[in-house]
């Protein structure tokens, strides 16, 4: 499904990525580990094609994408719902979907309010809703438990576990518990590069 | 009661212009050099009833609207290119700059060898209000969340919805801000270039040939409906983009803490 193929990216004379070799398989799940800085969302960017490697290559066979952004991204006119339904068709007919993916990540009540109104918790669940509803088969998870109270949590945790099951999936974390409930390898940042767990 | 406070303060503040502007005419005493306001009304009031007046304004107000319009629109695209083309905005630029350093009266003059007279007013028009639009817009386009383009290219958004739900709300209030000084200038440029080619029906030929036969009160009583028409055309201009931007949410609360860079 993907594969990077000793890929290195710099950006401003900084070395973010240093040779970095891996493969996810159709269906596979990964799981990225390191401190902040380390180059982890790089790799997702990579990934998404929104970032060229300096050197190296980086092969996708998705036909479709879906991203959580470490930072929300949500449209700021639109309301909670249109944002999700906004990746969907933006028309009328994919609403419904859009509100079950809503009530899902429990914001069914909040589908009206702009993101402005959001918590930081709140606004990161619709990243992850917004992220769910589309069925990409890659998915891209930038930190997705980040902002969510240990409450929810669990919860979350357990509602990506169930949505993952099927899709390719990468996904970064700081949180090794996450990364063993949502991945079946995980890649960890050591002497400046990722290399699997054993 | 905050609304009838503000409407007394601007009542009260005009009637102490007005009050100044009566004063100055009764020490100058001679309605040639300074016209009291009382004079001005009676003589806007009679030309009010006649049916040139209303024709005059018409064709006055066609004029700057339809050149206003035209440059928003020629904005617009050009904005929208020159955001997308490295090359076109390196060639169009320096027109950018020539338009805007040109002194109006420049304009006029040669505009009037290539141009009639019925029509310079809407070109000068055109080419003032022009750049303004061009430039606000371009800003706008290049202000826009990048954030927010990198999330549209990765949900593969059309290239009307990332227009739509993307640029759009994000431009808006620059073309918005860019549509109010756009009709100020408009006005000023516009009856400004009637005043030096005198155009068969226009307010500019009211205005000068009320100062060729020294009729201050007429060229009060025209600076008068210039500046009610612009006044009219800002407010009706203003509201018709408060409804619009809360129907369209375009100026809600800025969102910088989930908007993300």
């Amino acid at each position: 499904m993907i594969r990077f193929e000793n890929v290195t990216l710099a950006y401003q004379g900084r070395t973010i990525l240093r040779d970095v070799t891996m493969h996810v398989p159709p269906g596979g799940r990964v799981a990225l580990m390191g401190p902040s800085g380390c180059g982890k969302t790089s790799l997702l960017q990579l990934a998404a094609g929104l970032r060229k490697p300096t050197s190296g290559t980086v092969t996708s066979g998705a036909r479709r994408l879906a991203y959580a952004f470490q930072e929300p991204r949500l449209l700021p006119r639109l309301t909670v719902a249109q944002n999700v339904n906004a990746v969907l068709s933006d028309a009328p007919g994919t609403m419904p979907r859009a509100m079950e993916v809503l009530a899902a990540v429990g914001l069914a009540e909040a589908a009206d309010k702009l993101p402005y109104q959001l918590s930081g918790g709140m606004a990161q669940r619709v990243n992850l809703a917004r992220a769910l509803a589309c069925d990409g088969d890659l998915l891209l998870l930038d930190e997705p438990l980040k902002e969510l109270d240990e409450a929810r949590r669990d919860d979350i945790l357990s509602l990506l576990k169930e949505h993952t099951k099927d899709r390719t999936l990468l996904v970064t974390t700081h949180d090794p518990h996450a990364a063993r409930v949502l991945a079946e390898r995980v890649y960890v940042w050591r002497d400046g590069t990722f290399t699997q767990q054993q | 009661m905050d609304r009838w406070k503000t409407a007394w303060k601007g009542m009260l503040i005009l009637a102490f212009w007005l009050g100044v502007w009566a004063l100055l005419a009764r020490l100058v005493g001679r309605e040639l050099l300074l016209p009291g306001p009382w004079q001005v009304l009676k003589r806007l009031l009679l030309l009010m009833g006649t049916g040139d007046f209303w024709r005059i304004t018409a064709v006055s107000l066609a004029r700057i609207v339809c050149g206003t319009l035209a440059a928003v629109a020629a904005g617009v695209v050009l904005a929208a290119a020159t955001c997308r083309s490295r090359f076109l905005r390196a060639v169009l630029s320096p027109l950018l700059t020539a338009v805007k350093s040109v002194p109006v009266a420049s304009f006029i003059l040669l505009t009037l060898i290539w141009v009639g007279r019925d029509i310079l007013p809407g070109v000068i028009v055109f080419l003032m209000v022009l750049p303004i639009v061009w430039q606000n817009v371009a800003a706008g386009i290049e202000q826009t969340d990048r954030s927010l383009l990198e999330l549209a290219r990765v949900y593969r958004f059309s290239r009307w919805r990332t227009l739509r739900r993307v640029f759009v709300p994000e431009v808006a209030p620059y073309f918005l801000a860019a549509c109010r000084t756009s009709f100020g200038v408009a006005w000023k440029s516009g009856v400004a270039a009637e005043v030096l080619t005198v155009p068969q029906r226009s307010i500019g030929r009211q205005l000068f040939e009320s100062k060729l036969y020294l009729e201050t009160v007429d060229l009060f009583a025209w600076t008068v409906v210039v500046v009610l028409c612009s006044l009219a055309i800002d407010k009706l201009l203003t509201a018709a983009i408060m409804i619009i931007a809360r129907r369209k949410r375009m100026f809600s609360p800025p969102n910088d803490t989930f908007g993300g860079k």
